[in-house]
């Protein structure tokens, strides 16, 4: 017990676990707070939509999470992962709609759409997800399934750079494509929707969406640690060592397939996690979730803010969802022009993302102070170490 | 058996003979029986008036059937000396069908003829029969295209007469179907059988609706059709008429599966080498073709507005035009952002996403987010009548000589130019090429605004096959996409065979599965292709080493 309490206290320098308590402390008590105890007319009140709104933007930031975990750091960009998200989401919505009973518009035990589609009884693979436990469970096995077997086959092969990218972009969209049919059995165009109640508390009370909420960043800072646990561990820079250098990696005797398939899963089911948290605080799941943009929007998320540093990617899902929250309400015509000039903008001019400003210009300070300082001495370790976190700021290839 | 042209031709002879004689034979009948009926037209006996309407529809004088039209039009006009005139519209002029004269109504003694239902009810079958024979072949054809649609029994013997005198095949086969309909429900059990025999030889598949009839049953379990032989011919003849639909299926398919596979090919070869070339992959590509297709929407409207007489030339023009547009753009993306992404596909895969969002949304702005219509010029509408029941759209063939045509230039231009040459080279090793002079920064513009313009061409035929929207790209992108991998890249006869193959397999799964079952269905099979071939179908040999 004391060994894994070390080992979590390890994850950060003392002063990292002093910012994260705080950030911890402001989101997750002081916000609700500012909710529900202020009065509403008052500049420091927030309003009510906010909270599922940030909530939201929690389980973006696991999803950036799961995001770094396998671009950042393992060099594999997926565009697939709007898919685990949506399962996840879908499971999740699966129950919350076994929920609903006898209330739906038509009055019958089975989903409005099943009676719609004039079918008789509930299909196989809906059996169980009246079950919460049930259900919380396939949301995270049924994206890490799909995932271990998909990419099983894919990192078996050697299937690696953008061809990994293309073929899991080609999956997103069959996906797509499958969920949209309505002999499926989810719902087809529409989705999973009218969701009532989860585990007997109403979704439409605003302690139940401060709840969930709550859940939503309780469980991102999980995530967040179980990442920064698996990248500091010597698995994490097997991790790095294979973005770097795969055939290296292979040539020191080590067989890349397996790690990166631990990454590839753990990352899916991450983001099923989010999924399952995400649909019950926007009321809906529909097969637009796994439309190819939004798995591609997901890079970007980890791109801004980022890439390899996992608060880079938080803080970049939710800066960049911030962004478009404002501008499909005040400028919905321009959303897509600034949303494309990101892409083009970080990938050309912030290569390490914002975290990479900082990173650059203290690197640059400290560049200078050892300059005026070591005047005529030899070259010393600390100096070329400098130099390196430099060069490391220039985008490096692929 | 005579071979089957031989057969036609020989009809075509006996026909025209049998017309010849018909013709010979009723010039000197006209004169007497023709002239009584005309004069028996105004009448108030309604014997005598269906015996004279009869006549005339029996006599197969082309004269006969303007009168006879004119009178279900209530135009007709009867004169008491036996002449007959069409009223015009106006009213103030009197054409004489016989002696074909155009004289004024004003001072004529003209007599409305006597019309009730009965002679009405005459009149129909009488002009349809006279129309059979009519030497316009436009009316012959309606008159068919009716009688096959409601023929009576009493039709079966008018239809004959004008079978042994009908040359146009397409006709025959109108009357044949008509005539065989009417047998399948002869009393004579021999004349069923050829009428089976028939609708299975020529038929097509709106008889079988009569062939199924043949093998229902009635409430009490009785058979419709009490001999059994017939009930088996039809089986048989329904089971041969689903072998060819069948077949004609197979080959329909192919066509749709190859001019699919056209359009994949004209997107994913800009897109396989440029990616050989440069390790950049060009997510906005697909944003290509849909700059394509708007470019023939905006030549369409062009031409429509300036030379409304040449539209039917729009897309020859609009070709290089799309060309030109979307080499331009390609260019301004590869000087613009691209060039800075050498060898850095992820990034590469990102910034072009990025931009293709940027030209959707543009696109959205200036045309408007809803589909537009590109009209198909006339000589690409219809189609190629291959054989009974298999059209050939006209559009699709020309998209497939297209992707022909493109294709032998492309590899023309590889193998044969200088500028090929450099490619290839650069391709190879781009620091050796540049070690020896080539200038690498030009040969990677000038590819990638030729790939770009490739995608424009392909826009413009994607736009002869149905809507286009802003989003148009999108749908296109990932199955280009597959191509490349399946094909290998850099290589144009892998991308020939990845797009041709994953065409044709895509539209011979369509049926078995539904659309969607079939896409997820060749994507599994990608990826356990990929187990096997990870370089695609044409893998690079020698020590192609990867970066």
């Amino acid at each position: 017990m004391r060994g894994i309490l070390h080992g979590v206290a390890a994850l950060h320098r003392p002063r990292g676990w002093i910012v994260l308590g705080v950030l911890c402390l402001a989101g997750l008590v002081g916000l609700p707070l500012l909710n529900g105890m202020t009065p509403p007319a008052a500049w420091y009140h927030v309003p009510a939509f906010a909270v599922p709104l940030l909530g939201k933007f929690f389980c973006y930031g696991i999803v950036a999470l799961a995001m770094d975990l396998i671009w950042g750091y393992t060099g594999i960009l997926s565009l697939g992962h709007g898919v685990f998200f949506a399962l996840g989401g879908y499971a999740m919505g699966m129950h919350l709609m076994r929920n609903i009973g006898k209330e739906g518009v038509y009055r019958s035990d089975l989903p409005d759409f099943m009676v719609f589609l004039d079918w008789k009884e509930l299909p196989w693979f809906w059996y169980g997800f009246d079950s919460f436990w049930f259900a919380a469970s396939m949301a995270l096995l049924v994206p890490a399934a799909l995932a271990y077997v998909f990419g099983y086959f894919a990192f078996r092969s050697r299937i690696r750079g953008v061809y990994f990218s293309i073929i899991t972009q080609a999956l997103t969209f069959a996906a797509m494509l499958l969920f949209f049919r309505n002999n499926t059995g989810f719902g087809g165009n529409n989705g999973l929707t009218d969701f009532k109640r989860l585990l007997g508390y109403s979704l439409q009370e605003p302690s139940t969406k401060v709840a969930l909420y709550l859940i939503s960043g309780a469980a991102l800072v999980l995530a967040y640690l179980a990442c920064r646990a698996i990248v500091g561990s010597k698995l994490g820079r097997v991790l790095t060592a294979i973005r770097d250098a795969e055939s290296r990696v292979m040539f020191s005797g080590y067989n890349p397939l397996h790690y990166k398939l631990f990454a590839w899963t753990v990352s899916a089911l991450l983001c099923g996690l989010a999924g399952a948290l995400y649909v019950p605080q926007v009321g809906i799941v529909n097969p637009s979730e796994m439309q190819t943009s939004n798995s591609i929007e997901m890079a970007i998320w980890v791109a801004v803010g980022g890439r390899g540093t996992l608060v880079g990617a938080v803080l970049g899902a939710v800066l960049v969802n911030g962004a478009k929250s404002v501008f499909t309400v005040q400028w919905p015509q321009a959303w897509l022009f600034v949303l494309g000039g990101l892409f083009v903008f970080v990938t050309l001019f912030l290569p390490k993302g914002l975290l990479g400003i900082g990173e650059r210009l203290g690197a640059l300070r400290k560049l200078a102070a050892r300059r005026m300082r070591a005047q005529g001495r030899p070259q010393t370790p600390e100096r070329s170490a400098a130099l390196s976190a430099v060069s490391a700021a220039k985008p490096h290839h692929e | 058996m005579l071979p089957r042209s031989l057969r036609i031709a020989l009809a075509r002879a006996s026909a025209c003979a049998a017309l010849l004689a018909a013709l010979a034979w009723s010039l000197p009948a006209q004169s007497a029986g023709l002239k009584s009926a005309l004069k028996d037209l105004g009448s108030d006996d309604t014997d005598r008036l269906m015996s004279a309407i009869d006549l005339l529809g029996n006599s197969g004088d082309p004269a006969a059937l303007p009168i006879l039209q004119a009178y279900r039009d209530e135009t007709l006009r009867t004169a008491r000396d036996g002449r007959v005139f069409v009223l015009s519209k106006d009213g103030k002029q009197a054409f004489d069908p016989v002696s074909r004269e155009t004289v004024p109504a004003e001072g004529l003694p003209l007599a409305a003829p006597f019309v009730s239902n009965r002679v009405r009810r005459a009149l129909a079958p009488a002009i349809a029969s006279l129309a059979l024979v009519s030497p316009d072949v436009s009316a012959r054809a309606s008159a068919a295209e009716e009688l096959s649609k409601r023929a009576s029994p009493e039709d079966a013997a008018r239809i004959r007469t004008a079978l042994a005198r009908e040359a146009v095949p397409d006709i025959r086969k109108t009357l044949l179907a008509a005539l065989a309909r009417l047998d399948l429900n002869s009393p004579e059990r021999a004349v069923r059988l050829a009428a089976i025999q028939l609708v299975e030889a020529e038929g097509d598949v709106q008889l079988k609706v009569d062939l199924l009839r043949l093998t229902a049953t009635r409430e009490d379990g009785s058979f419709v059709e009490p001999d059994a032989g017939i009930r088996a011919a039809a089986v048989s003849a329904m089971k041969a008429m689903d072998q060819r639909q069948k077949f004609v299926n197979l080959f329909a398919n192919l066509l749709y599966g190859l001019s699919l596979g056209s359009v994949l090919l004209l997107t994913a070869l800009g897109l396989a080498i440029t990616f050989g070339l440069m390790g950049v992959i060009n997510m906005a590509h697909g944003e290509m073709l849909m700059l394509g297709a708007y470019t023939a929407y905006a030549m369409q409207n062009l031409f429509r507005s300036a030379l409304p007489g040449a539209f039917d030339y729009y897309v020859l023009a609009a070709l290089p035009a799309a060309f030109a547009v979307c080499a331009a753009v390609g260019v301004l993306l590869e000087r613009g952002v691209l060039r800075f992404l050498y060898g850095r596909a992820l990034e590469s895969l990102l910034a072009t996403w990025g931009i293709s969002l940027i030209l959707i949304q543009t696109v959205r702005l200036v045309f408007g987010a809803q589909n537009v219509t590109v009209t198909n010029p006339a000589w690409l509408s219809g189609g190629y009548t291959a054989f009974p029941g298999l059209v050939l759209p006209w559009s699709r063939i020309a998209i497939v000589l297209l992707g022909l045509v493109v294709v032998a230039l492309v590899s023309l231009l590889l193998q044969r130019t200088a500028l090929g040459l450099q490619v290839r080279a650069v391709t190879q090793n781009r620091t050796m090429a540049a070690a020896i002079g080539v200038r690498t920064a030009r040969v990677d513009m000038w590819t990638f605004a030729f790939g770009s313009g490739i995608a424009g061409i392909g826009g413009v035929a994607l736009s002869q096959l149905g809507n286009v929207g802003p989003e148009l790209g999108q749908s296109y992108i990932v199955d280009s996409f597959m191509v490349v991998v399946l094909g290998g890249v850099g290589k144009i006869a892998g991308s020939v065979a990845g797009a041709m193959g994953l065409g044709i397999l895509a539209k011979y799964l369509e049926p078995f599965t539904d659309a969607v079952l079939g896409k997820i269905i060749l994507l599994a099979l990608i990826v356990l292709f990929i187990q096997k071939r990870p370089q695609g179908l044409f893998a690079p040999k020698g020590r192609a080493v990867e970066g």
